[in-house]
């Protein structure tokens, strides 16, 4: 029964979202008010029938319902009740209804939050969202049904969930990317619903902005989860491999990251409109692309879903239509001719141009990767694979040729500036980076590493570059307190943001550079050094778990003569569907982690292939991405976006009188 | 160029991708390509693992069997081994090809885990793997009662594997032999 209230849920969610796409449109050209005034209740009423369909979904998880086709496939009795719920969208089709969920929570979000927005702008953003919304609900309903029963043939336990997503990372890495690549639609539909409208001012680069920012935000935090899954979970220490579908999350992030940037210079300064608009467009496009690629089945991955061909080609015909129809309309509205607000080379406006083509050359290098196999095998030239050394040999020189600019921007003015007012502001700064790069290094035991004492010059000039800034800003004011409350939020976030990008760069080159892994045969009574650290194998046991039974190695790791700490790796085999997982042990700190993971059984006497591994730095990678995500949210604090509304009568007012005109 | 026009470019620059991924739509990147199909299994005379005498090409052709190439260093072939034993419990031929292996190991695998290979044919050096075309293990080649290779699978066998692409194939060969 309950089942079927949840499709029944999805069905009217569909007429409701049918409804939001038309009449609030419809409403915007014939200069309707009440049509448009539509728009925020039916996107209330959405969100309200995709959580009963999504609530019934996981009703059927938690309460074991055999007889729905994906419980069945991908839960099992056994199961832990906290992976019950992670298996609701541990599929295609649960996590299909996961994406319509949280795109009607931001539909919902923008239909509550924007109350300073004038009706015409509103009423066209949440019908833009709309048609998205009618594009996945019914890829749902018609190609990949959640809801679809195995009547008669209830198997009497399900096929369990996937051990690999058996973890509690990967409990919030999908929602959280999934807030991340939906929330880009937000970013979509106001570009869409200014080109409708033909008004691209500062105006709606305001508004969108601190939509784009939550959502980068949330794609940084589901993109950083992901590669500490990765991490700890697959069982090699890797923690990022350029396979297709985590470039299919990364391609929206690198475009939203230009996005995000150039929309400050659209704000500000009335700059890069249709380049704004354009990027917009892009960003989302490319979460529907990551979209289709992992789920038509057209790349081989790691990650893919179980694949059919009509949903491939659902998708690709929603993403014309998605895609297309917004290129034409940007091609036939956006303004042709370039703005006339001049700035000069060295400005921030030149600057930020700059890390828009640093970024667009990023996401487009990465998607030509991404589709080089695809595209070779489609013109019939053979089967090939695109590797980590091609992305590494184009995305790292990117990266480093960003940053000295990445340094100067936050204190470079608008419009014009002078190179002897950035000699001023950043010779200090400048000392003291390479300063660090030359010292720092050698504190590392061993031979002096020149790429990483490269990543300590490039990160500190930011860090020195922004306290240099910072406390110029705060100087000014007659007490500190008052001098750093007088920073904005938007500041704060843009500081917090840049500094998290500064401790990713040296986590990423310091762990790539310094990590020893020592692959090796142990038994039990076996000792190994690695880095310093004794790591003795004391002995191997028999666990058992709720769904599965695993041997365990465990390890006491001495640092100079004195225990450090005890770490037991699993193999765990689990019951229901016979797979065997790694499960890694890891003293983590912010210096360094110590990694432990079983391999494969060798011989008789309980030795195994056990890999060691001692990583420096590898936190500093995942905690300057939180420090960028916390940025992005810092942003949305500011009071800019929320004083709106006196202007609002008056705009609106002209507004709708300028589309009934 | 006209500014209008320029702004079309974009979207120009998408519709060669939408017909790229249209065409995607339609090739499996799984599928990898043999020079052999439809052509006769190559000729080989190796050592048979776990016995003294050598195994040819001639003891192993006459019915519709399945040639799996496997070694123990392969991770994926431990994960498709007992799918493979059901299938040789349920009565089909699989012949093992041990690829670039150590003969102690790969007897203890199959003392360990089952074994589920009428027989296996050592080839240490790789050289029958050669002569497939093997990219990597695991990969299983069908081969009709003729001796010809007529249908190659790279990766893993699993029961979703062979239930929708893989016993429709074994089905047909067997059909034509008449078994």
């Amino acid at each position: 029964m309950i089942p079927e209230v949840g499709h029944f849920a999805l069905i009217i969610a569909l007429c409701l979202s049918i409804i939001l796409s038309v009449v609030p449109l419809w409403g915007a050209w014939r200069g309707n008010v009440v049509a448009m005034s539509l728009a925020p209740s039916l996107a209330i009423g959405l969100l309200v029938f995709a959580a009963i369909s999504f609530a019934c979904l996981t009703t059927a998880f938690l309460q074991d319902d055999f007889s729905v086709a994906v419980v069945a496939a991908n839960s099992n009795s056994l199961l832990p009740s906290m992976y019950k719920f992670s298996a609701v969208w541990g599929n295609h089709e649960g996590s299909l209804l996961l994406w319509i969920l949280i795109l009607c929570v931001w539909l919902a979000a923008v239909a509550m939050f924007s109350s300073q927005l004038p009706l015409l702008m509103l009423s066209r953003v949440l019908a833009v969202m709309g048609v998205i919304a009618v594009g996945f609900i019914s890829f749902s309903l018609f190609t990949s049904n959640p809801f679809a029963r195995l009547l008669p043939g209830t198997p009497i336990d399900g096929q369990d969930l996937n051990p690999l997503l058996q973890d509690p990372g990967l409990i919030i890495h999908p929602p959280l990317l999934y807030m991340g690549y939906v929330g880009f639609s937000v970013a979509f539909a106001f570009a869409i619903a200014a080109l409708l409208g033909g008004r691209l001012d500062a105006s709606w680069a305001r508004w969108s902005r601190p939509w784009t920012n939550v959502a980068w935000a949330f794609l940084t935090l589901g993109i950083m989860l992901g590669s500490w899954w990765a991490y700890y979970e697959l069982g090699w220490g890797g923690w990022w491999f350029w396979d297709p579908v985590e470039n299919a999350s990364f391609m929206p992030w690198l475009a939203g990251t230009a996005l995000v940037h150039s929309l400050a210079a659209t704000e500000k300064r009335g700059l890069f409109k249709s380049w704004t608009v354009l990027l917009a467009i892009f960003a989302f496009s490319l979460s529907l692309l990551g979209t289709f690629l992992v789920r038509s089945g057209v790349l081989t991955s790691v990650h893919a879903f179980a694949t059919d061909p009509a949903r491939g080609l659902f998708i690709l015909v929603f993403l014309a239509f998605v895609v297309g129809g917004s290129l034409t309309l940007y091609a036939l509205r956006a303004p042709a001719v370039s703005s006339r607000v001049s700035f000069s080379w060295l400005s921030r406006e030149s600057l930020l141009l700059f890390n828009n083509v640093v970024f667009l050359v990023s996401t487009l290098t990465v998607l030509f990767g991404t589709l080089f196999p695809l595209m070779m095998d489609a013109l019939g030239q053979g089967k090939y694979s695109v590797g980590p050394p091609y992305f590494n040999a184009v995305f790292v020189p990117l990266m480093a040729v960003l940053i000295p600019f990445m340094g100067v921007g936050p204190v470079s003015r608008w419009k014009s500036d002078t190179a002897a007012r950035w000699r001023a502001e950043l010779l200090l700064p400048a000392v003291a980076a390479l300063v660090c790069g030359l010292t720092l290094p050698l504190f590392q035991d061993g031979e002096y590493n020149i790429w990483v004492a490269l990543a300590v010059v490039l990160a500190s000039w930011l860090l020195f570059g922004l306290c240099r800034d910072v406390w110029y800003r705060v100087r000014g004011a007659s007490s500190v307190a008052r001098g750093w409350r007088r920073l904005t939020p938007s500041y704060c976030g843009m500081v917090i943001a840049h500094l998290g990008f500064a401790a990713a760069v040296v986590g990423v080159v310091a762990t790539s550079q310094y990590s020893v892994e020592h692959d090796l045969k142990m038994q039990p009574g076996d000792t190994e050094v690695v880095a310093g650290y004794s790591f003795t194998f004391t002995e191997l046991a028999q666990v058992r778990g709720p769904n599965y039974v695993a041997d365990e190695a465990r390890f006491d790791v001495y640092e100079d003569g004195r225990l450090l700490v005890r770490l037991a790796p699993q193999k765990r085999r689990y019951l229901a569907s016979g797979q065997v997982m790694t499960e890694a042990a890891i003293d983590d700190g912010m210096w360094r982690d110590l990694f432990v993971a079983m391999g494969e059984p060798i011989g008789n006497e309980g030795a195994w292939a056990i890999r060691l591994h001692y990583k420096p730095m590898v936190r500093w990678m995942w905690l300057g991405a939180v420090m960028m995500a916390l940025g992005g949210f810092a942003t949305v604090a500011d009071k800019r976006y929320r004083q709106r509304r006196v202007a609002r009568a008056a705009e609106s007012e002209g507004g709708v009188s300028g589309a009934a005109a | 160029m006209a500014p209008r026009l320029k702004l079309f470019l974009p979207l120009a620059l998408f519709a060669i991708l939408a017909l790229l991924l249209f065409r995607g739509l339609e090739l499996d990147p799984r599928e990898m390509p043999s020079a052999l199909i439809d052509k006769p299994l190559p000729e080989f005379s190796l050592p048979q693992l776990g016995r003294e005498n050598l195994i040819t090409r001639a003891d192993v052709v006459g019915e519709v069997a399945l040639f799996n190439v496997w070694a123990t260093w392969c991770v994926s072939c431990r994960v498709e081994h007992p799918y493979l034993q059901l299938l040789a419990d349920s009565g089909v031929p699989i012949y093992g090809v041990n690829y670039k292996d150590d003969d102690a190991a790969a007897l203890k695998w199959l003392q360990d885990l089952g074994d589920p290979y009428r027989a296996n044919i050592v080839d240490a050096q790789g050289g029958l793997g050669l002569d497939l075309g093997v990219y990597g293990a695991p990969e299983t080649y069908f081969v009709d009662a003729s001796g010809v290779i007529r249908y190659r699978h790279v990766g893993i066998i699993d029961e979703q594997m062979w239930q929708t692409r893989l016993a429709p194939i074994y089905r047909e060969l067997v059909q034509e032999a008449g078994q």
